[in-house]
């Protein structure tokens, strides 16, 4: 299993960093949750997301609103995604915690560490494939630079 | 603030005319700082929801100056400058908690009641019989600045001025009733964010009350015809000019409009489809039209409804170049589940991610970019003419204006 949450991630990652944000939507079930938020926020119980979705229909939006609409300076993000831990089953779901780090490269160059943080993740099997019921990103900051437009 | 230095001259009288001097100038900062944000202007500082027993407090900023508020053993809310009177370290670390009956500074444990009246010094009479303060020293005559505080529909205000008037009067009777259409019972806040802007912070106070940009910079607003300047509303503008609220009325005459289309504007656009428009489902919570109420309070407050998604954004000052922007997300403590979830799915088009917010985020950032060699050009601000008096349309620059009026007036300008 390990190895299977590990390459998950990594595929995951891939696909936000290569640009192929269409196929984001499909690391999920649907209905799912992938909510980022913060520690602090996380740590309080405090629901609301920065970005909030509970449908692959709503990620699949996410993705849209990006390619047609959103207004924001070019930029890619580099996942470096650690190793997951295992932390059991519980409601049929596999739970796993893994940590970031997301380095944000804007289109004049300028590098700087965006965001670190922890997946926490409810993963389940389906049509064979392992995926995220679950994804809450828990950044370890409050603080966010100008703008989150690409999922983490 | 040298007072030596020679001021700036505001260049002209119409308030449809504004120097990009003053989105970059280190001088004009300073004394804003002291002559607006610690002048007698009123600072939104905190929800009364985070205060509810004594000894509760949260810590913030009037404009850079830290301040504590806190619940008192009488239940009053006080207000002090977050700044040991010995050595000036700050006396609360945390975003906020319960502090008890006293604040201790951490540097030589100096201690504070709620109200920020300094009641004990550590070894005030030595050690060993040695040492200690002076005989003379009064403990009455060294406290931190306090401010006095006002609260309006759970939002608590500051100020450090004797001078400003009562905030009811601060704020005006129309104001007023638009803060309470939104906020008119107990809140519950749903999270909370920072959202660090590359920008002058007029520059986003400017954005927020330029209803004109709305619908042209955000696809997302003018596609789902959440709002568009061919909708129904206009924007209220305080006497003063400080503060505003601009609304959209929906009432169906937009259904049929192409204006935007016939003017070849970006942002209407045809690919734009929701897979789940369950983002968009609304309820009419306050019993009139309103769709979308954005509303100032002079200098640095934003209460936000945008369908059913609330927030109240501060503005924080960082230097002439650079802001925080802190978001809290709010819904209300009798909120059901199916409303909860609605705010909670809402909240993307808001905060630093959202399909609105976010562009509002980088577009300051763009213009202090843009002005970096043009400090004595002047932006041109006239759309729906030269005054700053309320307007049934949104077709307008009337708050940007009345921003600048009363600007002017705290500045001296």
């Amino acid at each position: 299993m390990l190895d299977r949450v590990s390459q998950l991630n990594a595929e995951y990652a891939r696909a936000i960093d290569d640009d192929r944000l269409e196929d984001w939507p499909d690391f999920f079930t649907d209905p799912c949750l992938y909510s980022i938020t913060s520690a602090d926020n996380h740590r309080r119980g405090m629901p609301a997301g920065v970005i909030y979705a509970d449908s692959r229909g709503m990620l699949k939006d996410r993705v849209a609103a990006l390619r047609e609409a959103s207004v924001f300076e070019r930029q890619t993000y580099r996942h470096v995604v650690g190793l997951p831990a295992l932390l059991g089953a519980r409601e049929g779901a596999t739970r796993a915690e893994t940590p970031f780090l997301v380095v944000r490269v804007m289109r004049d160059g300028t590098m700087g560490l965006f965001a670190t943080g922890r997946y926490v993740d409810a993963l389940v099997e389906e049509a064979g494939a392992l995926r995220f019921r679950e994804r809450v990103v828990v950044c370890d900051s409050s603080r966010i630079d100008t703008l989150l437009a690409i999922p983490l | 603030m040298s007072t030596s230095a020679p001021r700036r001259e505001w260049p002209g009288a119409s308030l449809a005319r504004v120097p990009y001097w003053v989105y970059q100038d280190d001088a004009n900062y300073r004394d804003e700082l002291r002559r607006i944000f610690e002048g007698p202007v009123w600072n939104y500082v905190a929800l009364e929801s985070d205060l509810i027993r004594s000894g509760d407090y949260r810590t913030t900023f009037v404009g850079e100056m830290p301040v504590i508020v806190v619940r008192g053993e009488t239940g009053a809310i006080h207000a002090f400058e977050n700044r040991c009177a010995h050595r000036g370290a700050l006396i609360a670390l945390d975003d906020g908690g319960s502090t008890g009956k006293r604040f201790q500074c951490v540097y030589h444990a100096w201690s504070y009641d709620l109200e920020g009246s300094l009641v004990s010094v550590a070894f005030e009479k030595g050690a060993n019989g040695k040492g200690g303060m002076p005989a003379s020293f009064c403990k009455a005559e060294h406290a931190p600045r306090r401010l006095r505080t006002a609260t309006l529909g759970g939002l608590v205000f500051a100020t450090l001025s004797p001078t400003a008037p009562p905030f009811d009067a601060y704020l005006g009777e129309a104001v007023r009733a638009r803060l309470l259409r939104v906020l008119n019972r107990p809140v519950e806040v749903l999270g909370r964010f920072v959202q660090a802007l590359p920008n002058n912070w007029k520059l986003y106070v400017e954005n927020v009350k330029d209803t004109y940009h709305a619908s042209l910079l955000h696809t997302f607003f003018s596609t789902f015809r959440i709002t568009r300047l061919t909708q129904g509303g206009g924007v209220l503008v305080s006497p003063d000019g400080a503060h505003h609220a601009s609304a959209t009325i929906d009432r169906g005459e937009d259904r049929d409009s192409t204006a935007y289309r016939d003017q070849g504007i970006r942002s209407e656009s045809p690919r734009l489809r929701l897979t789940d428009p369950s983002l968009l489902d609304t309820v009419n919570e306050f019993s009139d039209d309103i769709q979308l109420q954005i509303l100032t309070v002079f200098p640095s407050l934003v209460v936000q409804q945008v369908y059913n998604a609330l927030a109240i954004r501060q503005v924080i000052p960082k230097g002439p170049d650079a802001m925080e922007l802190h978001w809290t997300y709010l819904g209300f403590a009798d909120d059901s589940p199916e409303m909860r979830r609605r705010r909670l799915r809402q909240a993307n088009l808001v905060g630093p991610a959202g399909y609105v917010s976010m562009e509002d985020g980088c577009v300051g950032g763009f213009v202090q970019r843009g002005v970096a060699a043009a400090g004595d050009t002047l932006s041109v601000v006239n759309m729906g003419g030269e005054g700053a008096e309320s307007q049934d349309t949104r077709a307008t620059e009337a708050a940007v204006r009345g921003f600048w009026k009363a600007y002017r007036g705290y500045m001296g300008y």
